[in-house]
């Protein structure tokens, strides 16, 4: 009943396609919960643009290298690729398996993993609508400067991609607790505590404390948001993007690993309860 | 008399029945715990790199944070679940049951859930205030005491007034939870105060969603920055909202025409 992961690759593109009409025409229908969200997705970064602004102001100018319009450029750069990499699926498999919903996904010939990146990618595909806008009237208001060159824009485009990779993966293989626990939503909080302080919404890994960036960097959390935004306001010395997507390509592993693992033990045991 | 009665009677069956699910008490000292970390973890790492922000000191902000969590612990107590509540009953027109019993209908709606273990917050935004007072320590008087005592006081009225005129017009409208939505999340940028932010948002979160009111006024009574004007301001549009919302609500019951109508 169950094929493993990347399994029948070539029909996947069929599939994939008609999953995202689907999709899209379901969260076409929530335009207003569009606009909502969005209001909460922007005011996060905005706040922490403001304050270090602030800070910025006070301390003469610059803090660590950042000027005003640096900041900026970093919390805007950071709403959009955390936009575009963020997962939300963690919060549904407790519902899922507790109510049973889990059961006809079980009964695809595919694995219920694929349903929920066709969702997420159509999802962002429909939201970039208000999201394009709303960076542009972020970038008049607040007037960042970037300054890219060619090679950090081109690496920028495979950091993204893995860095969206490593929070889906790792946000998928989280879901899969639920298999064990209905207190799931305490470690997913923990998870994006995690995620505030160690990925750079919160402040960019450079002005964190030395230890914090030591351990921001052996985790998996500076690689699914902060590298792409680093790379973004080129930040990173040339040699360093290769050790950057090294170590992006290294937690995408472990992350596949990892969701395999834990999909095959979980599923076993959610056949036990009978459901 | 009668109201604080009806108020704890309200509150007795919310302890009641939230006793029976124990276990959410611990998860709510789990979630307000990371919700204080996520707060003085932000305010460590940007004082880390400066020593004021827009002239407020390190404690003067974690006074700050302590009442950005008390109230945000009231609003979630009894304000939130019982407009939540409002709003389903016109949907689903159980209002009837409310409209029907002899007490004043707007003081059941605003009581008729207490989410109990919201109380964790409350008192955790108590304690943090407190923590910030020790360590300012003599520069906080009498003066300072009362004058926040009352700015609390205008920025709860406040924001219930506007919660309760934003629920009023669910009279008219289904969606409104949304606009409570938008609150919620506009709520987080309460915990900085409102002076550091650019015009257009810092008249956002005065006039449009009194976030300024019910957090950096009292906050700014605490620590001495209160100017008279300012509290004057408070107090005005205190006075006002209620008797707004009031009259909103009772010109809103009218329109209300029952499950069955």
């Amino acid at each position: 009943m169950l094929h493993s992961l990347f399994s029948g690759l070539p029909q996947l593109g069929r599939i994939y396609q008609q999953q995202f009409k689907t999709m899209t025409a379901v969260q076409l229908q929530y335009r207003v919960a569009m606009i909502i969200w969005l209001i909460g997705i922007v005011i996060e970064p905005v706040v922490y643009l403001v304050v270090w602004t602030n800070v910025a102001r006070a301390s003469g100018g610059t803090v660590n290298g950042f000027t005003a319009a640096g900041f900026a450029a970093y919390f805007i750069a950071t709403m959009v690729v955390n936009h575009l990499t963020f997962t939300w699926h963690m919060w549904e498999y407790d519902y899922r398996i507790r109510e049973g919903l889990l059961s006809p996904l079980l009964l695809r010939p595919l694995h219920p993993i694929h349903a929920d990146f066709a969702e997420n990618l159509s999802y962002k595909v429909i939201t970039l609508l208000v999201m394009i806008p709303a960076t542009i009237v972020l970038i008049l208001i607040f007037k960042p400067t970037f300054d890219l060159t060619p090679i950090h824009v081109l690496a920028f485009i495979p950091a993204l991609t893995l860095a969206f990779s490593i929070q889906f993966l790792w946000g998928w293989a989280l879901a899969m607790i639920a298999f064990w626990t209905t207190r799931v939503n305490a470690i997913i909080r923990m998870y994006f505590l995690g995620k505030l302080f160690l990925a750079g919404q919160l402040a960019p890994i450079a002005l964190l404390p030395t230890w914090t960036q030591t351990i921001a960097t052996f985790s998996p959390y500076r690689w699914m948001l902060s590298f792409p935004v680093e790379l973004l306001l080129g930040r990173v010395e040339t040699a360093d993007i290769w050790w950057g997507l090294l170590a992006q390509l290294i937690w995408t592993g472990l992350g596949v690993t990892a969701v395999k693992l834990i999909w095959h033990a979980g599923v076993k045991r959610y056949s036990a309860f009978g459901a | 008399m009668r109201t604080l009665h009806i108020i704890w009677t309200y509150f007795r069956i919310g302890i009641l029945g939230e006793l029976e699910y124990r276990v959410n008490f611990f998860i709510q000292i789990f979630e307000s715990m990371l919700g204080l970390i996520v707060a003085l973890g932000g305010l460590a790492v940007v004082f880390d790199h400066t020593d004021t922000l827009g002239g407020w000191l390190p404690d003067h902000l974690v006074a700050l944070v302590g009442i950005h969590i008390l109230v945000g612990g009231l609003i979630n107590l009894i304000i939130n679940p019982s407009m939540q509540r409002f709003m389903e009953d016109v949907r689903k027109g159980t209002l009837d049951f409310t409209l029907t019993k002899p007490a004043d209908s707007q003081l059941l709606v605003s009581v008729q859930r207490v989410e109990i273990w919201k109380l964790v917050d409350v008192i955790m935004g108590l304690v943090v205030i407190i923590i910030a007072l020790v360590r300012l320590g003599e520069q906080i008087g009498v003066r300072e005491t009362a004058v926040f005592l009352l700015a609390m006081l205008c920025g709860s009225i406040i924001v219930y007034c506007f919660w309760l005129i934003l629920a009023t017009f669910s009279f008219w409208f289904v969606r409104v939870e949304n606009m409570l939505v938008i609150f919620q999340s506009m709520y987080m940028a309460g915990r900085w105060p409102v002076g550091i932010y650019p015009n257009w948002l810092r008249f956002t979160l005065t006039f449009i969603i009194p976030v300024a009111f019910a957090v950096t006024v009292p906050a700014e009574g605490l620590v001495g920055r209160l100017t008279t004007q300012t509290m004057l301001l408070a107090i005005g549009l205190t006075v006002s909202l209620l008797f707004i919302s009031r009259y909103f609500w009772k010109f809103g019951v009218k329109f209300y025409s029952g499950a069955s109508a």
